[in-house]
């Protein structure tokens, strides 16, 4: 989709000016933050997929010589356990390892189902307006106007406690956002001389919405999509953390935390390296989602 | 202003229509009938399941259970928990204060720390300081808060020995409830030794809950600083020849501050979400907690009336901000 804007927009500008792609390169990677945010991320995404080779143990398998032993560099912890084992002798490292999938997979699935369904939803209430539009856009000020993680624990409590009904009842959460944003651009694009020439030489609704309009959406949809996975990740762990998510012994961060909250005062380490984990990735997407909005808003280019 | 008000509130209607809406079906899309699942594992003798029925109106139609249901709800009746037989309402109305009381001093945390921070932030922009606050702040709202409060716990109640782990008050105190904020109430009896208590009880919580909101202020604030000291207006006082305090605090504050009132006012959904974690960390008796507590319970109409109660309460106070937001800025009514 980026890279269909990105050539379309090639495609109209003149010649003198850089590739889409290079100036918005030059934009991005002038913003450090979002440079670092981007390196972790594709660290996280590696040691995610790589975790079979790399994890020194199975994330599931416990071993009852090695309770709560703490990290190496401590009195009693060895390098065969880096990072220390939980209270049922599991290897926190592994754990954390391929909880790293878990979370990626949890924050790309519930972005990528939030996405499809707010984008069309705001693409239906952009173009209908009148009666279509007042329904949608009241439906999302209500999910807007309940606390996001009172509407997920309703939604999970309606559902039944789960990973899957979590990334559902986060996907649902979210969803208003993307509503709100394609909403907005529709209604701004609509207006614009491409739009009415492409109606003028017949293109139909479909068309229009898809082949037309939607991409030149696509900036703050993305911006908000990356944004949308820290968002993601955060509120699902939160509800793992609350029993209401991943169950045990599926080795997700917030739910690792909730098994660990009887140990705080005992082994800091089953407390400390999840929250950790979840703190750095969840920080490297916010970081990266502004340096997105910086480079691709263009009210901000100089 | 007038119309104002009455556009504002009358926008209210449909969405106050759309969380009895939420609470009604919450009971009946549980899968399975609501009375077995309430049953639980034990099950339920049929004789007794048919009473319940009617007991809750479930062999009605559902238009016509809605309208009971509304009727009641606009007569303030939210129905009774079904593992205490207490007034939904009157459990809520119990717990609250000590939900208010850690998010009044949350926001107080966080606008003490963030104003300031957020406004020194903008003064020196681009120094070492600034993207100090900004870094922070991206790091607070990043902030997996129930991590945050077992850290907290970890260092400051077992590492250092300087705060309780959980609850509101140490159990030897009891302080009868006047206002229901023990601070206020432990203060009205004169008992300093309870205030104490109390207080050590609810740092680390009011922190907790304070960080998400502390790092929204101090970003918002440093960037309505920035705009309004770019303004024509405080070059013009700057001319002139005032102190840069006085422009800063008496000239740009004063206009940076509306936003940042508006976002304060936002932030009630966000202290609601974050008091659900910080009560479940620190066993806070508000009704953060009694929510959680009532889903690992299947205590479904207190689920159904806490949710339309806060869901109230959130969309009450995001009205008074639109409306206080209306009488400073003038340019929001005529549009």
């Amino acid at each position: 989709m980026s890279a269909d804007v990105i050539e379309a927009q090639a495609a109209a500008a003149p010649p003198a000016r850089p590739h889409p792609l290079r100036e918005f390169w030059t934009y991005f990677s002038a913003n450090r933050g979002a440079v670092a945010g981007l390196v972790v991320i594709a660290l996280v995404f590696l040691l995610a997929l790589f975790a079979d080779f790399i994890a020194p143990h199975s994330p599931y398998v416990t071993n009852n010589a090695v309770f709560l032993k703490p990290p190496f560099w401590q009195d009693g912890g060895s390098l065969s356990y880096p990072l220390g084992t939980d209270a049922i002798g599991r290897d926190i490292l592994s754990r954390l390892l391929y909880g790293a999938r878990l979370s990626l997979m949890i924050g790309v699935a519930v972005v990528a189902l939030s996405i499809v369904v707010g984008v069309i939803l705001g693409l239906i209430a952009g173009f209908f307006r009148g009666a279509t539009e007042i329904v949608i856009m009241r439906a999302m000020d209500i999910v807007l106007t309940l606390p996001s993680l009172l509407l997920a624990i309703v939604i999970v409590a309606i559902l039944g406690p789960g990973l899957m009904n979590a990334m559902l009842a986060v996907a649902i959460v979210v969803l208003p956002h993307y509503v709100r944003i394609t909403r907005a651009a529709v209604i701004a694009e609509t207006s614009k001389d491409y739009v009415t020439a492409a109606r003028v030489t017949g293109a139909g609704t479909l068309r229009l919405m898809f082949k037309e309009v939607l991409p030149n959406c696509a900036a703050p949809l993305i911006v908000q999509a990356t944004l949308g996975v820290s968002t993601a990740i955060l509120d699902a762990a939160a509800l793992g953390f609350l029993g209401l998510g991943a169950q045990p012994p599926a080795p997700e961060w917030g739910t690792m935390l909730a098994d660990a909250r009887e140990f705080v005062l005992r082994a800091w380490w089953v407390v400390t390296f999840p929250g950790v984990a979840i703190l750095v990735t969840v920080l490297a997407f916010n970081l990266l989602g502004d340096g997105l909005r910086d480079a691709l808003d263009p009210k901000l280019k100089r | 202003m007038l119309r104002f008000v009455l556009t504002r509130v009358s926008l209210v209607i449909p969405t106050f229509i759309g969380i009895t809406l939420l609470a009604f079906f919450l009971i009946r899309l549980v899968p399975g009938d609501p009375i077995e699942t309430m049953a639980g594992e034990r099950g339920i003798d049929p004789a007794r399941h048919e009473q319940l029925r009617k007991e809750f109106g479930f062999d009605k139609p559902l238009l016509s259970q809605y309208g009971v249901y509304i009727t009641r709800v606009l007569h303030g009746d939210l129905g009774k928990s079904i593992v205490t037989r207490e007034n939904v309402s009157t459990e809520f109305a119990a717990l609250f204060p000590a939900t208010i009381e850690l998010a009044v001093c949350a926001i107080l945390f966080a606008l003490i720390i963030g104003l300031p921070a957020g406004i020194l932030a903008a003064v020196k922009r681009n120094s070492i300081f600034d993207h100090g606050v900004m870094g922070v702040s991206l790091a607070g709202y990043s902030m997996p808060i129930f991590w945050w409060g077992l850290l907290l716990i970890l260092l400051f109640s077992v590492q250092l020995g300087l705060t309780p782990v959980s609850g509101r008050i140490a159990v030897q105190y009891f302080i009868e409830p006047t206002t229901g904020f023990l601070l206020i109430d432990s203060l009205l009896a004169g008992d300093f030794d309870a205030f104490k208590s109390a207080l050590s009880h609810l740092i680390l919580p009011a922190i907790v809950l304070g960080t998400v909101p502390l790092a929204v202020i101090a970003r918002m604030t440093r960037s309505a600083m920035l705009e309004v000291l770019g303004e024509d207006y405080i070059r013009t006082a700057r001319a002139k020849g005032l102190a840069p305090i006085r422009v800063v605090a008496m000239h740009a504050l004063r206009n940076a501050l509306i936003p940042v009132v508006t976002v304060i006012g936002l932030q009630v959904g966000v202290l609601f979400t974050g008091a659900i974690l910080t009560e479940t960390i620190f066993s806070w008796p508000g009704v953060g907690k009694w929510l959680i507590e009532a889903i690992s319970r299947r205590d479904y109409p207190v689920l159904q009336g806490g949710t339309l109660l806060i869901g109230v309460v959130v969309m009450s106070v995001n009205l008074l901000v639109d409306l206080l937001y209306g009488l400073i800025n003038p340019r929001i009514r005529h549009h």
